[in-house]
This record gives C-alpha cells, sequence and structure tokens, in this order.
C-alpha cells in the first residue's frame, strides 16, 4: 500500500480514509490520520504510552469508539500520539497500546480542534485491502 | 437546462422551497428549505437535500424538517437545522443538537464610539487575547473542584455571576435565564467531567471567537434603543463559543448509547448519526437531563468570557464598567433541543424542538421573551464571518407560525476548511484583515485561512433571505474592528 491515509473533503468538517492489509493497520492509520490533523506526525517523539480496551456491538462503532478515546486523552491528558499497537481486533473488541508525547508548545504546532468522531458516512470495507472512512466535528 | 433541484423542489414563494415527502421513502412529513435560487444551486451540490429529507424520519416530528438559509452539509443532520417533534410520542436525537451544545452568541454593548476605540484597538485586542483563554488545547483560569463543577452543571451562568462574574442584569437578557432546569449531572459520565473541568472559561477554536465591532447600520431605531444601541459608531462586543470538551463528549457518549436504543426500540433511520430514542424512554430522559448540563455550562463559560472582557475595556479605557455602559444585550443558544409550546393546526402542542445550527426567533409578546423587550420581540444574534459584518434581528410572528420559533445562526460554511487553506495563507487572510483596519490576534495563524471571508456564504444574503420570508426582522448590522480567535 502506498499511503496510509487520506484526508476527505467536508464543507464544514473533515474526513478521512485510512488504508491497510488487514483491518488492525487500517485502524492504526486511521489513528495516525486523526493525530496529523491535530499536529504534524514527524514532531511526535515515543516517550509515553496509554493502553486501551474498548468493546463496542460492531465493528463501526468500534472504529468511532477508538478515535474517540485518543481525542478523549488529547483533550484530558495533553498527549499526542504517532504509534499504535493494535494486540487485540475483532468484530467488537480492541485492544491496544499507543505511543506518544505530551504537548510541548515550543516544539508542536496546534493545528486543529477535533470534537469527535462521528457515524455520518462511516464505513469499514474488507474487500481488497482494508479500507475505513471517518468523519470527524471539528 | 433547468437546475436538477427544479426538478425536484416544490417552489413555494421565493424563499420558501418545499421537497415533498415523496422524495425519499420513509419520510413522515416534507421538508422546507428557506433560502433563494442563488442559494439552492450551492445547497445542491452539497446534498444536503437527503440530509433534510433523512431528519423527516425522525418518530414524530411535526409540520416540516426544516432548512435555514445557512443551511450546509452536517453529519446527520445538516447544520442550519430544525426539527419539531412530539414529546408525547416523539423522539430526541444528540446529532440533532451536535457536539457543541449550546454553543451560542453573546452580545455587550458599550458607551464607546468608533473614534474613541480606534487608536486603542491593537492594545486592545492584545490585553483580550491574554485575558480569555484560547486556542487548541487552552485551559481555563478558573479552576473548579468537583461539587463545583456540579453547581455549574445544574445551575448555570447565575451560580457563576454569584461568584462575581457579571452582573444579575445578565442572567434575564439570557435564553432560559442562564439555565436548563431539570439538569442532572448523575447522567453525565465521568469522561465528560473530567474533559470538561479544565476547559471551563475558555473560547476554544475553530469558529470560535470574541469580536469588538462597531454598528454601521441601524435598521429599526425603536428595537435597537430597547436593545441599547442608539448610533451607527458605537461600539459593540460579540462573543461565539459553547460547551468545550464537556458538551462534546456528552455528545459521543449518548451518540453511542442512543445507537443501542435506536435497535431496543425497533426505529428506522437512515444515517447512524441520527441516533435518537423516545423522548419519554430512559434513554431519551437521561440524554435531555445531561443535555441540560452541558447547556448550563455553556452559559457560565460564556459569562465568565464576557466578564473578562468587561475587565479588559475597564483597564485600556481607565473607566469605570458604569461609564463604559457594558450591559449584555442578549445570549442566545444555536446548538439545542428544547421543550416549547407550539401551535399545530390550531391546536396547542408541546413539542421538542431541536435546532442545529439554527436560533430561537421568538416575537413580541411571547411570554420567554424578557420584559425589556416584550415590545420588539427576543434578540437574534448573527455573527458573520471575521471580515464582513454581522447582524441583530427580532423574532416575528411568522417564526412562531412556521418554523417553530426559530431563524437562522450566522453565515454557513461554503468552503471545505483544507480547501480554504489550498487558495489562501493565513499571514495573507491576517494582512488583508489590517488593510481594511481590521486587528486580529489568532492562537495559529495558519487556521486563519479556514475561517476566511471566501470559506462562507454572504451572511447579508443570508439574512436577506429570513428577512423577506419574515423568520426574523433585522435590527442593526456591524462590522468587525478587532477579533480574538482560537
Amino acid at each position: 500500500m502506498e499511503k496510509d491515509f487520506d484526508i476527505v473533503d467536508h464543507t464544514a468538517d473533515v474526513g478521512i480514509v485510512a488504508y491497510g492489509a488487514n483491518i488492525s493497520e487500517a485502524f492504526v492509520n486511521a489513528a495516525r490520520a486523526l493525530f496529523s490533523l491535530i499536529t504534524d506526525l514527524d514532531d511526535i517523539a515515543e516517550i509515553l504510552h496509554r493502553d486501551i480496551k474498548l468493546t463496542a456491538p460492531d465493528q463501526e462503532s468500534l472504529l468511532v469508539k477508538w478515535l474517540n478515546e485518543l481525542i478523549y486523552l488529547f483533550d484530558t491528558e495533553g498527549i499526542i500520539f504517532k504509534r499504535f499497537d493494535i494486540t487485540q481486533l475483532n468484530s467488537t473488541r480492541l485492544k491496544a497500546r499507543s505511543y506518544g508525547e505530551k504537548v510541548d508548545s515550543s516544539k508542536h504546532a496546534l493545528k486543529t480542534g477535533v470534537k469527535a468522531a462521528t457515524y455520518h458516512m462511516l464505513k469499514v470495507d474488507k474487500d481488497n485491502g482494508c479500507k475505513v472512512r471517518v468523519l470527524f466535528d471539528i | 437546462m433547468p437546475a436538477p433541484w427544479q426538478e425536484i423542489l416544490n417552489k413555494i414563494d421565493d424563499y420558501r422551497w418545499e421537497i415533498p415527502q415523496s422524495y425519499k421513502e420513509g419520510m413522515l412529513v416534507p421538508g422546507l428549505i428557506f433560502a433563494d435560487e442563488l442559494m439552492l444551486s450551492h445547497i445542491w451540490e452539497e446534498q444536503v437535500f437527503q440530509q433534510v429529507a433523512n431528519v423527516a424520519f425522525l418518530p414524530g416530528i411535526v409540520g416540516r424538517s426544516l432548512a435555514m438559509p445557512d443551511i450546509h452539509w452536517g453529519y446527520g443532520f445538516p447544520i442550519g437545522g430544525v426539527a419539531a417533534i412530539r414529546v408525547k410520542d416523539g423522539v430526541i436525537s444528540p446529532g440533532g443538537v451536535g457536539f457543541d451544545i449550546n454553543c451560542g452568541v453573546r452580545l455587550l454593548r458599550t458607551n464607546l464610539t468608533e473614534d474613541e476605540v480606534k487608536p486603542k484597538i491593537e492594545q486592545l485586542v492584545a490585553e483580550l487575547f491574554v485575558n480569555v483563554p484560547s486556542g487548541v488545547g487552552s485551559e481555563g483560569k478558573i479552576r473548579v473542584n468537583k461539587r463545583e463543577l456540579d453547581e455549574v452543571l445544574t445551575k448555570g451562568s447565575p451560580w457563576i455571576i454569584e461568584k462575581g462574574y457579571g452582573e444579575a442584569e445578565d442572567i434575564v437578557v439570557t435564553e432560559e435565564e442562564g439555565c436548563m432546569q431539570g439538569a442532572n449531572p448523575d447522567k453525565v459520565s465521568s469522561k465528560a467531567k473530567k474533559r470538561g473541568t479544565p476547559q471551563l472559561g475558555t473560547l476554544g477554536s475553530g469558529n470560535h471567537f470574541l469580536e469588538v465591532e462597531i454598528v454601521d447600520e441601524i435598521y429599526d431605531q425603536n428595537a435597537a434603543t430597547a436593545m441599547g444601541i442608539n448610533e451607527i459608531g458605537q461600539v459593540l462586543v460579540l462573543i461565539h463559543t459553547g460547551s468545550r470538551g464537556f458538551g462534546h463528549q456528552v455528545c459521543t457518549d449518548y451518540v453511542a448509547l442512543l445507537g443501542e436504543a435506536v435497535k431496543k426500540y425497533g426505529i428506522n433511520l437512515p444515517d447512524r448519526q441520527l441516533a435518537c430514542a423516545p423522548i419519554k424512554s430512559p434513554e431519551g430522559q437521561d440524554y435531555l437531563q445531561a443535555m441540560s448540563c452541558a447547556a448550563n455550562y455553556a452559559w457560565t463559560n460564556r459569562q465568565c468570557i464576557a466578564h473578562w472582557a468587561r475587565e479588559c475595556f475597564i483597564k485600556v479605557f481607565s473607566k469605570s464598567q458604569r461609564e463604559l455602559g457594558m450591559e449584555q444585550v442578549y445570549d442566545v443558544c444555536h446548538n439545542m433541543a428544547k421543550i416549547e409550546e407550539h401551535t399545530i393546526e390550531g391546536k396547542k402542542e408541546t413539542l421538542c424542538v431541536h435546532r442545529k445550527g439554527a436560533t430561537r426567533a421568538f416575537p413580541a409578546g411571547h411570554p420567554d421573551v424578557p420584559n425589556i423587550y416584550k415590545n420588539i420581540g427576543q434578540p437574534v444574534l448573527i455573527p458573520g464571518d471575521m471580515g464582513r459584518c454581522s447582524y441583530v434581528a427580532v423574532g416575528t410572528e411568522i417564526s412562531m407560525k412556521e418554523s417553530f420559533g426559530s431563524t437562522c445562526h450566522g453565515a454557513g460554511r461554503m468552503q471545505s476548511r483544507s480547501a480554504a487553506k489550498r487558495s489562501l495563507r493565513g499571514a495573507d487572510v491576517a494582512q488583508a484583515l489590517a488593510d481594511r483596519g481590521i486587528t486580529v490576534k489568532a492562537g495559529s495563524i495558519a487556521s486563519l485561512a479556514e475561517e476566511a471571508s471566501q470559506a462562507y456564504k454572504d451572511v447579508n444574503e443570508v439574512v436577506n433571505v429570513t428577512q423577506m420570508a419574515g423568520i426574523s426582522r433585522k435590527v442593526i448590522r456591524a462590522v468587525p474592528l478587532g477579533v480574538i480567535k482560537g
């Protein structure tokens, strides 16, 4: 796969499409796309990590919940993430360790505040490699 | 060749266009768009017709699924959408309120004129920028503990006024007097509380702002005078923000919870973001109580910011608040669901009116309009983009009859944020504003491009439609002199 994700235009908000050879990779790239909206991924160092365990009724909900959990950690702890190890992922359960650091205003330029991941236009597509689509409210 | 929308819409008059119920199977009522022909061609490109039609699926919806002229593509509900739903057998939808619950606008008047403020605008904007925390990830100067946060959530802005942040007079000129009754902090997740605690008293980012502006047109002197606006050149202060991460988390939590309720109650929806539950169900009531907490948080937030804005003026102009005459004109919400009485086909009904990117616009004489405005109608505050202008209007009898007492909320985006950034640089936008005598200070200069005038519909055209349709009536227009943005 040549690229990890695309940013998709939407009048008021921003959509992303993330790709992967498997569903875990697509979930990882969706998370990377999220943090690329907030700041420059290259500026983030892997200094700390957070473990995330989630359950949801279906895989699309799980994707929204995963991204909303990362937004929550950014908003409450000021952590920006760049690397994600998903150790378990099926249609209802996700386990992951996310690596990043706390925002340092001398080093990180914050671009966009992301309010939430939405269910609008949400899609998890597993044909021909994996592809997921999410719209964020910003 | 006729435009594609001409085959779909029934033209009622130049400013009213109906989406027939037959447009999409499952619509319970028709849709109605307030717009002129020029706007419709843009609305069509955005496919918001689909979203207006989707809202018409919500059980219990009455009248029509409405779209104000600043309508644009949202998620689930369109932004600029109004849906009135019967309380007795209908639903409530967090997506019909939005993530920024009780995002809204507050307007302060002053006795100052352009001539007095212009020479000091740089200093004033710098002072405001320091004293009103703004930008992505900003934290407030207020520290509330757990018990105090619960007080904010249940009591709203009157609670913080008691602590010295503002005047008792501010309360009566705030929608709902700054407090939704029935707010219950037990229905709010600990996550929302953790997200909201450090952000109280912050402007935020995106399209939120604080603007120092000058009155440049007066359309209705009588109504303007009632609002303390007497002359062209008078200086006003406009604040636009909402419930910050607190409201975002409440919405996030309840969209997920109500997604399950949709299955439980067997509701048929064309978009998952429209997740809802019967208003009378435990899930619906829980959301209403949590949403009310977020609404109270937002009013408290705008109250803090208004207080600091007053302090900045006092410092920069070395005058007392009384001398400055910095009274509040009004505070409106534009992302809310409220239980209201309306007359449907001659019969009184209790409805849950969802306004997402729409402003309440009650007419003169309505019991919810404060006494000082009872002869003119409820003030409606309509911010434009930072380069153009903003309006103050009042609600009308027509809005009560046709739009469940609602009108537009702003200019409405036309261009996506990334498209705006591709075509403009933040520094150029700042320079262009400076060339026109507008001082801007922003947390991120790059993000200024996203909020440039070119990205928005012309608010003059939007307000013109509401005026011609009669759902609100113009009182004054103001142009920006200084702006702070996140």
